[in-house]
């Protein structure tokens, strides 16, 4: 048997359908490899051996049965944002200590209703907060990529960077991550992997840790398109346990790949070509719409004129609300509780050695935004421009009917390089932050390489709903691209 | 996606808040002249509800610390609350039975403060837009000539926290759960009510229409009903003065108490040229004091915004005619049904339609009986039992059907009113109906004419001066019925008693 876990999940579903190979021994595989690669990547924060291997060997059983699920076998990572039974569950904050919840999200229990095995749990901005992964508190995942000539350890992207480097890595089939203003799509695209954040409530919320419920939604990070539509599919389904849950059935994603996609119109929105992008970007953005007029598709020029307020926008609403979301992680439950003088000091204590400094900031942040005297001037006007971004992408909707943009404006940066100003950190999410402020779908895919040799991204944007013709044009791209490249295995 | 942000253009709508003037009876007497007190309630009722506005656990009042408490309650993480249909649905009949416009758009924001009672460091409310708009209570103050009306502001619904015990440690302090999460109705008044028995009458009246509905069950003693009572003293028809408010006042003698302390305190600071700080107080049941629990300064910012984790409320017009088309008789219609059918007076008609369950249990001792008969026993003889006893109409010795068959007795004339009071005590006794007692005692009333003929006779015949005096002073002649009737163990039919004395003293 050659080394299975470099099959992407289709072709790894395919081999434990043919008897290639169980899910045990491609389990034992991937806990193999974890083992190897995680002191240098860190990419796991746990690795539950026992519990992965006793699910495999259940969905043996299953198989031998013949009751095999959409993703019978098929070892995944799932991120530390997930609440997991009986599996500690901290996104990655001290404030959350040692939890080991007593209930399964309703993500990754649709997971493992299909099969899916649990390998561990992914590293992660603390709080899902962050575009490098440099503010969780098990310390930073390593990207597997590196530059040409280079021994820089790199950021695999945030927050799902635990995520995307171990796909990447081929340390799992694919991986659950969230996406609050790009934490899926912008690690995807530093490490050449497949993300898609579904639309606005396709995935249940229940179970995960809340950031920006408004914003936050869950998808996969995954090695190609095919594998992040089975892995959707899976993920995705009505919950009534979350109000914001969309109604009715969540359709056969999968089948979407491979749909021709001649005659869609495909936007490109003037407002992502922003000051200093490389050229590499600019180029790759061109030869994408290319591509997809190659298949058919016609190209029209569109404007979004929000698009400049989306990000300052994105960090009043996001901070807002998770200044009140994270108000539950006061010591007194679970964590650390650090004892002070009367009940304020033990909340002030408790919380100050509970969160980090970008937590903290984005609380800060968040509590004044909402303060008496300030709600209108801050608040209520980003919810005003997000009513209008998701205005503009309506009217552009009218005209076409996916928009393509880059995924990111840099390749993967160094650790270290922008840790100490976090506005510059901030404008990573300035391609992705939009979709999550208008509730659509946005898939990002590598294309290209960038010019020391790292992967670049780009970004396609559906209506509301329509995850299937992302998933079509997606699969075009990703035929043309023909992006081949892996990171080499240096550690 | 309609509503996704939660924004909705509101229409600004001006409210006149001063509308009445104290009565000069109600004013109060300071050292430099006379005040108006001017009143406002936050009423806070629990929603009779099997499971909490948000989660599935129980609602009951009761059982062990933390047994009712969901992963919901106690705030897990990525938790999720889910509005409970049927706590909106009882909302919308509060408001109904308020006389209060239903806002079909509704939406629940978050009040952010930190509290361990409060698992979520917010309570989920309805700040800016609450389910029921603006509407009105009638209300009776006894011994007033005319009803007061108190307009009604809002009410909204909202989570309960949870209950923080203080006195099982002296280092410590233990949570429990159990409420956290309970479903509150809000019903804010205007500042209407112009003195403390107005606000009690006021708050009486609210609890007896909650009841009425069945969206409340009124336990003052439980906590399913507290106020918070909006206090300010001026002079008459000036301007509102600084208001205080005095939270969690849970019965009516305590709401008394608490205005009548507060309005003087405050004219005391007044006339002493002090100004009244907004603030909060709390109101000490012992000593019937009210005191500062924290000042303006120390108010929290509670950081209100719309919940993301909810979706604006919008109800069906076609589910809210429904639920109006079912609404139960309330205390208002059920009062005129009263004086109009049974011919009560009005005074007799409001205590009695006031409770649902008073109220059926005379309608089932008044039908096809002398209804205001009925409503005499009913509301003087056993009312005045059980609250002497402290007991529940539900808990009564004497059934409705008994009490109606004690009726039937005097009717027939087996025994008159006196012997009616006799036997209803035993009833209240052993619980047996009235002609068991009857016939066990040998109670019945006396009506062969020749037994009382001869008690009037020897009685005449012993008193001849007394006999002679009558005809001078007819007053005398009430000595003679009542000796008569002891002469006869009480048992004499006093119609006939009264004829044949006449008769036999000359007085016709």
């Amino acid at each position: 048997m050659s080394d299975p876990t470099a099959l992407t999940l289709a072709a790894a579903l395919d081999g434990l359908a043919k008897k290639e190979f169980s899910s045990l021994e491609l389990t034992d595989a991937f806990l193999a490899a974890i083992d190897k690669a995680n002191p240098a990547l860190n990419a796991f924060t746990t690795i539950v051996h026992d519990k992965a291997r006793a699910m495999a060997k259940v969905s043996d059983a299953r198989r031998a049965k013949g009751e095999a699920g959409l993703l019978e076998g098929a070892p995944l990572g799932v991120k530390d944002l997930f609440c997991t039974e009986g599996v500690k569950s901290t996104a990655c904050s001290r404030a959350l200590g040692e939890f080991k919840p007593t209930y399964e999200s309703s993500v990754t229990a649709n997971l493992w209703r299909d099969g899916a095995v649990m390998l561990g749990k992914l590293n992660m901005d603390e709080f899902a907060m962050g575009s490098s992964n440099e503010t969780s508190a098990y310390g930073p995942v390593v990207n597997p990529w590196r530059a040409k000539g280079s021994n820089q350890n790199l950021t695999p992207g945030g927050s799902s960077g635990g995520s995307a480097a171990a796909v990447a890595a081929d340390l799992c089939l694919g991986a659950t991550a969230t996406d609050t203003g790009g934490s899926i799509r912008q690690p995807a695209a530093f490490t050449g992997s497949v993300g898609i954040k579904p639309t606005y409530g396709r995935c249940s919320r229940w179970g995960i840790v809340a950031f920006a419920s408004s914003l936050d939604q869950a998808g996969p990070i995954a090695k190609t398109v095919k594998d992040a539509a089975l892995l959707l599919q899976s993920m995705a389904g009505h919950d009534p346990k979350d109000s914001t849950s969309l109604p009715g059935p969540t359709p056969a994603f999968s089948q979407a790949i491979g749909k021709s996609v001649k005659g869609l119109r495909i936007g490109v929105p003037k407002e992502y070509r922003v000051d200093g992008m490389p050229d590499a970007i600019e180029a790759l953005w061109a030869q994408g719409a290319a591509w997809l007029e190659a298949a058919g598709c016609t190209l029209v020029d569109i404007s979004l004129p929000h698009t400049k307020y989306a990000l300052p926008a994105y960090y009043i609403i996001a901070p807002a609300e998770a200044s009140s979301n994270l108000a539950r992680y006061d010591g007194m439950r679970f964590g650390a509780r650090v004892q002070g003088k009367d009940l304020d000091d033990t909340y002030a204590k408790s919380r100050a050695a509970g969160f980090g400094a970008e937590v903290q900031r984005r609380i800060l942040i968040g509590a004044y935004v909402l303060s008496a005297g300030y709600y209108d001037a801050y608040y209520l006007k980003a919810q005003k421009v997000r009513a209008r971004i998701a205005e503009d992408f309506a009217n552009a909707f009218g005209q076409v009917d996916a928009i393509l943009t880059p995924a990111t404006p840099s390749a993967a940066f160094a650790l270290g390089e922008r840790s100490g100003d976090p506005v510059q950190m901030y404008l990573n999410d300035i391609f992705t932050v939009t979709a999550n402020l208008a509730g659509l779908p946005g898939l990002v895919l590598p294309t290209a390489l960038s010019h020391d040799g790292l992967p670049l991204g780009l970004q396609l944007i559906g209506k509301a709903l329509d995850e299937e013709t992302v998933f079509s044009l997606a699969h075009v791209l990703e035929d043309a691209a023909a992006f081949k490249a892996r990171p080499a295995h240096w550690w | 996606m309609p509503g996704m942000f939660g924004i909705r253009p509101g229409k600004w709508v001006m409210t006149v808040l001063d509308v009445r003037t104290a009565r000069p009876d109600q004013r109060i007497a300071g050292e430099t002249g006379d005040w108006e007190v001017i009143i406002g309630l936050e009423v806070h009722a629990q929603v009779t509800s099997k499971s909490k506005l948000f989660s599935g656990a129980s609602a009951a009042y009761g059982g062990e610390p933390n047994a009712h408490v969901s992963l919901v309650d106690a705030a897990m993480p990525g938790m999720l609350p889910v509005l409970n249909k049927y706590c909106v649905e009882q909302a919308v009949r509060a408001g109904l039975g308020l006389n209060a416009q239903i806002n079909l758009w509704s939406r629940f924001d978050r009040k952010n403060y930190f509290y361990p009672d409060l698992p979520q460091g917010y309570q989920i409310s309805q700040y800016k837009h609450p389910i029921v708009g603006e509407g009105e209570v009638e209300v009776e103050v006894d011994g007033d000539p005319e009803p007061l009306v108190v307009r009604i502001e809002r009410l909204h619904l909202e989570q309960d926290a949870g209950k923080s015990i203080h006195d099982l440690s002296p280092k410590e302090t233990f949570i429990d759960l159990n409420r956290a999460g309970v479903a509150l109705m809000e019903i804010v008044s205007r500042p209407d009510i112009r003195s403390g028995k107005e606000a009690a009458a006021y708050f009486a009246k609210l609890r007896s229409i909650l009841r009425a509905l069945g969206v409340c069950d009124g336990n003052m003693e439980e906590g399913s009903m507290r106020a918070d009572v909006n206090v300010s003293v001026r002079r008459p028809g000036e301007k509102f003065g600084t208001r205080c408010e005095i939270k969690n006042v849970n019965s009516l003698k305590f709401i008394v108490q608490a205005v009548e302390y507060e309005a003087r305190r405050q004219i005391e600071i007044l006339e002493n040229g002090g100004v009244i700080d907004q603030e909060t107080r709390l109101f000490n049941a012992a000593t019937g004091e009210t005191r500062t629990m924290r000042s303006k300064e120390d108010a929290h910012d509670y950081r209100y915004f719309p919940d993301p984790d909810l979706l604006p409320l919008e109800i069906d017009p076609a589910w809210v005619e429904a639920i109006k088309a079912n609404l139960p008789e309330l205390p208002d219609a059920k009062k005129k049904r009263f004086i109009s059918d049974y011919g009560l007076s009005a005074y007799d008609a409001r205590v009695l339609s006031a409770e649902s369950e008073a109220a059926a249990f005379f309608e089932t001792v008044a039908r096809g009986r002398d209804a205001k008969l009925a409503a005499n026993w009913v509301s003087q003889e056993l009312f005045g039992v059980l609250n002497k006893a402290g007991l529940e109409l539900s808990a009564s010795p004497v059934s409705a059907d008994q009490l109606g068959g004690l009726l039937d007795l005097m009717a027939d004339g087996t025994i008159n009113g006196k012997i009616a009071k006799e036997v209803f005590a035993k009833m209240v006794d052993t619980g047996e109906s009235a002609g068991v007692i009857v016939e066990r005692e040998g109670l019945r009333q006396v009506t062969d004419l020749g037994a009382i003929e001869a008690a009037i006779d020897s009685l005449i015949a012993a008193n001849p001066d007394k006999a002679a005096e009558v005809k001078e002073k007819p007053k005398a002649f009430g000595w003679w019925v009542g000796q008569v009737m002891k002469a006869m163990d009480g048992k004499a039919n006093p119609a006939a008693v009264n004829a044949l004395l006449k008769a036999r003293l000359g007085l016709e």
